[in-house]
């Protein structure tokens, strides 16, 4: 008899989100309680994750694996999910889209990222990619009623597909190379397999859409755009998290003997990810089409350290990806302050003068800006230091000096945007707006980011733990 | 000493700071000032403590702090010794009188414009005080945050422009720096600068890592060709952050040359002589000249700080004592001297509302104590033997006549420029005769400014006929520096052979 112990969370998100879709469909109205409901069960499975943090378990014939670094992920993916949800919540009561399926949608992609990041073995995997996804197509286009919403989840859909097509080509052309699906017999039958080669680009491919780093990165503005805010805010969030992490596992696992072959790949992708998320966001006037780019960029600088291919690298990414995740959630929070007689605003002009009208918000602005553009002492620095420590430690100099000139054209987008708030004259103020969740989730992801110089070794330890 | 009394001056004034910041906002935010001036002149007196414990003769760090921080990377090391002291004591001596200058001249937001300031100086004493590259870095960069605002939202029409130059520009050179703080890492297994002048940087790494350090300091000095960003965000700038960034943020920058160019890479220092050399003697000639065509007042001092860091680069790498000291003297007089023409430049313009040259003329006769002042400071920048200008730059003509004939004579033919232009200017805007009648209408200089003024005219007079207390401070570490220098160009040389 299998060990279950380790399963319990997917087992618990999965038997709540039947619990709750049975609710909603029997209970009128029911989007309330539910979206509570959902938000108890996310807090919940962290408590039974800390549970069994124990040593590497394998189930299943080796299909399933859950290690630390697939707990710490989950965590990451359960509070960020959390937070998202927290904050999100007064906006999906304004803009009517709240459905009672909207959280149990979430809780079913979280169920697809979970078995992503603990799969070791090309099914497992696919099938929570492909849970995970669906359940993202979805959420693109909740907002029915809405021509941009629509459309945004038609372009997700088919091009995510035409991606998903690949990598399963890739996973196929893998399987049919090394004779297995195991992610460990892959490893060990890959040396000197230029099939394998083959296979591993279709795959990163594939992988590379849904993390929307460049080239594959033509889908991030204009679903970014399109979707309600509550929804790329999730977006911008926990499905990327998920993705590097999955790529991190290939590349430690079954792609291991190939790392000269791919690494050239993962160095390619990461600089033109930083240089196009750097220069294209420059010209943009609508504030979820700039975090589109800046989260492309900023997945550029997360897979520099993949790029070293090297356990440190990985731990860089991860200390990376989390640091983005805190400030990603700020500055949506910021995005939902944004209204004026009820309506929601997207314009970066519409944030003129700001500091006048509510210098708290304009702070929190600030200080999540100059964060994401990497100034010290706040995280975000840490954040790109640590990654172009272990890269500079690999000797990859031209990768670390093409990153960190990158921030300097990425800070002058920043700078625009800060630029707005507190140098020009105030054209609208906003709704004065006292919800408490999104306050304390601003407040805390700001002043982690002040204070996290003050003892960054912290997070450090952890991530270094991972592998 | 148990007492972390380098801790408490960096941070002393971030917490004035979050006091502000918490504090209720009122008509004049009164509360706001009270608590920045006391915040400001505590940690002043706490600078003068910490002068005073100073040992003198002893070689090295002293009041050394270490805090575990990235662990088995970085910790967080400070410590001082003469050299670094004696900036430390001049912030701490600037920020009062910039914040005594802003209850004037900033109309509006006094409050987060106090607290800008405050957080900028606990930067700027960090720069000073840290013992290990990344410490420093992180001080270093940090000040970009606070200036930028303090330009862009208090200063003039074409802020923006010039507060983003200013920005990327710094931004741009110090990333460079980041590469190779972290390749030193890598290369010699430790950040902590005293470790690193015992274990050296190897030869064939040092050039490159001495170039990128360049581009920063170049940039912040700012040294000829990249210094276009500093008259733009000395013009815009409000008269306090003109004052800052004229005392003390472009000294950061000189520091970083004396400690980390000099100090970790003496190699490269030793070949790189004629780089600096030409860069700074055309910094000297053409800044010169160009602040002598310049119709804002703001702009001919911002071109001539560019001409006086000049000297200090010249002096810095003649590898002398006299150079070394001249040059630390000159960047602490000018500090002093340039603060206090961009005081008087506020007082004008608080005043009249412009910075044009001709727009004034005759100011004599209706502010007859504003020009004594603005006299004294004139004759300080031009090096008038009896001010610190003076002192400052015969030191580092010294030691450049040791090094190289040729350099040291055209460099002084910077200092007959520099007199030209600023007679020019106290011609043009002290005398003459009054054509604007609204300079009729002015007052002359109130207690608050005449204060400010008056204790750097003390200052500036005191170390310009009795140097002996700077450079006694400074003596033994600079004997030091030189000393260890030698030792490693001794060592590289041998190496190659």
């Amino acid at each position: 008899m299998e060990n279950l112990n380790v399963l319990y969370p997917e087992i618990f998100l999965f038997l709540s989100s039947c619990v709750l879709l049975l609710l909603g469909v029997y209970k009128k109205n029911s989007f309330d309680i539910i979206y509570k409901l959902t938000v108890f069960i996310l807090l919940f499975t962290i408590f039974l994750i800390i549970n069994y943090d124990k040593e590497a378990t394998f189930l299943f014939l080796d299909v399933f694996i859950n290690d630390r670094f697939s707990n710490f992920i989950k965590i990451l993916i359960l509070l960020s999910s959390v937070f998202v949800l927290i904050s999100s919540y007064e906006f999906i009561k304004k803009n009517k889209i709240s459905n009672f399926e909207y959280p149990i949608i979430i809780l079913l992609s979280i169920i697809g990222m979970f078995f992503m990041v603990s799969s070791n073995d090309l099914i497992l995997f696919y099938l929570g990619l492909e849970l995970q996804s669906l359940s993202l197509y979805i959420l693109a286009a909740i907002d029915r009623n809405n021509l941009r919403s629509s459309e945004a989840g038609i372009k997700y859909f088919v091009l995510s597909a035409l991606s998903s097509g690949l990598l399963l080509y890739g996973c196929s052309l893998l399987y049919g190379f090394t004779g297995s699906t195991n992610f460990e017999i892959i490893q060990s039958e890959l040396s000197n397999n230029y099939g394998g080669i083959f296979s591993m680009v279709f795959i990163l491919v594939g992988l590379s859409f849904k993390i929307s780093a460049v080239p594959f990165h033509m889908w991030t503005p204009d679903v970014y755009e399109g979707s309600p805010s509550s929804i790329t805010n999730f977006f911008a969030i926990v499905p990327k998290l998920a993705g590097v992490a999955v790529l991190i596992r290939f590349m430690d696992i079954p792609f291991k003997n190939i790392l000269i072959e791919w690494q050239s790949i993962i160095i390619f992708i990461s600089i033109a990810s930083m240089v196009l998320g750097s220069v294209a966001a420059i010209g943009q006037t609508n504030i979820k089409r700039l975090m589109a780019y800046s989260s492309i960029g900023h997945i550029g600088f997360a897979i520099a350290g993949i790029a070293t291919g090297t356990q440190e690298g990985f731990s860089s990414t991860i200390f990376y990806m989390t640091i983005y995740i805190v400030m990603n959630t700020g500055v949506f929070c910021c995005i939902y302050f944004m209204q004026k007689d009820g309506n929601y605003m997207e314009n970066i002009q519409d944030l003129s003068g700001l500091s006048k009208n509510q210098p708290l918000l304009a702070l929190a602005f600030l200080i999540l800006f100059f964060s994401m553009a990497g100034i010290p002492p706040l995280g975000g620095f840490f954040a790109k230091f640590y990654v172009f420590m272990t890269v500079i430690k690999n000797e990859m100099y031209a990768l670390a000096i093409i990153g960190l000139l990158t921030t300097v054209i990425s800070a002058f987008y920043y700078l625009k945007v800060i630029k707005v708030i507190y140098f020009d004259n105030s054209i609208l103020k906003f709704d004065k707006n006292n919800n408490f969740a999104i306050r304390a989730t601003l407040l805390m992801s700001c002043i982690f980011l002040v204070v996290f110089f003050i003892k960054p070794s912290l997070l450090i330890n952890i991530v270094n733990s991972l592998f | 000493m148990n007492f972390p009394i380098l801790s408490s001056i960096i941070f002393l004034p971030l917490l004035g700071a979050i006091f502000i910041f918490l504090s209720k906002s009122q008509k004049n935010d009164q509360a706001a000032i009270y608590i920045s001036i006391f915040t400001s002149f505590a940690n002043f007196f706490l600078s003068l403590f910490l002068w005073y414990m100073f040992d003198k003769n002893y070689v090295g760090f002293q009041f050394l702090e270490e805090h575990n921080w990235i662990n088995g990377f970085f910790n967080f090391k400070l410590g001082v010794d003469g050299i670094s002291i004696l900036f430390i004591v001049l912030t701490a001596f600037i920020i009062p009188i910039c914040i005594l200058s802003c209850i004037n001249s900033v109309k509006f937001r006094i409050k987060e414009f106090l607290v800008a300031i405050l957080i900028l100086e606990t930067f700027m004493i960090g720069v000073f005080c840290s013992l290990d590259l990344v410490v420093f870095y992180l001080f270093f960069e940090a000040g970009l945050i606070p200036m930028f605002i303090i330009i862009g939202v208090w200063g003039g029409s074409k802020r923006v422009y010039s507060a983003f130059k200013f920005f990327l520009f710094t931004l741009l050179g110090s990333v460079l720096m980041l590469v190779a703080i972290i390749s030193i890492y890598w290369i010699a297994g430790s950040t902590d600068f005293v470790r690193l002048y015992e274990i050296g940087i190897p030869e064939n790494y040092q050039y490159l890592l001495w170039l990128a350090f360049f581009s920063s300091f170049a940039v912040k000095l700012p040294m000829w060709p990249v210094h276009t960003w500093l008259p733009d965000a000395h013009v815009e700038a409000p008269t306090a952050g003109s004052v800052i960034l004229a005392a003390i943020l472009l000294k950061m920058a000189g520091y970083g040359f004396l400690r980390f160019s000099i100090g970790l890479f003496p190699i490269a220092s030793e070949y790189f002589i004629p780089l600096i050399f030409i860069l700074s003697l055309i910094a000297i000639i053409y800044t010169s000249l160009v602040a002598l065509m310049q119709e804002d007042m703001k702009k001919l001092i911002a071109y001539s700080s560019v001409a006086h860091m000049g000297y200090v680069t010249l002096g810095l790498f003649t590898f002398t004592k006299q150079g070394i000291e001249g040059s630390i003297y000159q960047m602490i007089s000018h500090g002093l001297i340039s603060a206090a023409l961009f005081l008087c430049v506020g007082v004008l313009y608080d005043r009249l509302k412009s910075r044009v040259i001709s727009n004034y003329g005759g100011v004599v006769n209706f502010l007859p104590k504003f020009s004594l002042i603005f006299i004294i400071f004139t004759l300080g920048a031009l090096g008038l033997p009896g001010t610190t200008g003076f002192i400052g730059e015969f030191l580092i003509l010294v030691g450049v006549f040791q090094k190289n004939y040729l350099v040291a004579v055209i460099s002084s033919v910077g200092v007959i420029l520099a007199a030209a232009y600023m007679l020019w200017l106290a011609k043009r805007v002290i005398f003459g005769e009054t054509t604007n009648a609204n300079i009729k209408t002015m007052k002359d200089v109130n207690f608050i400014e005449g204060t400010m003024l008056l204790s750097l005219i003390i200052m500036t007079i005191v170390f310009g006929f009795y140097p002996e207390p700077l450079i006694n401070t400074m003596s033994v570490s600079v004997d030091n520096l030189i000393e260890n220098y030698q030792l490693q160009l001794t060592k590289g040389i041998a190496k190659i052979n």
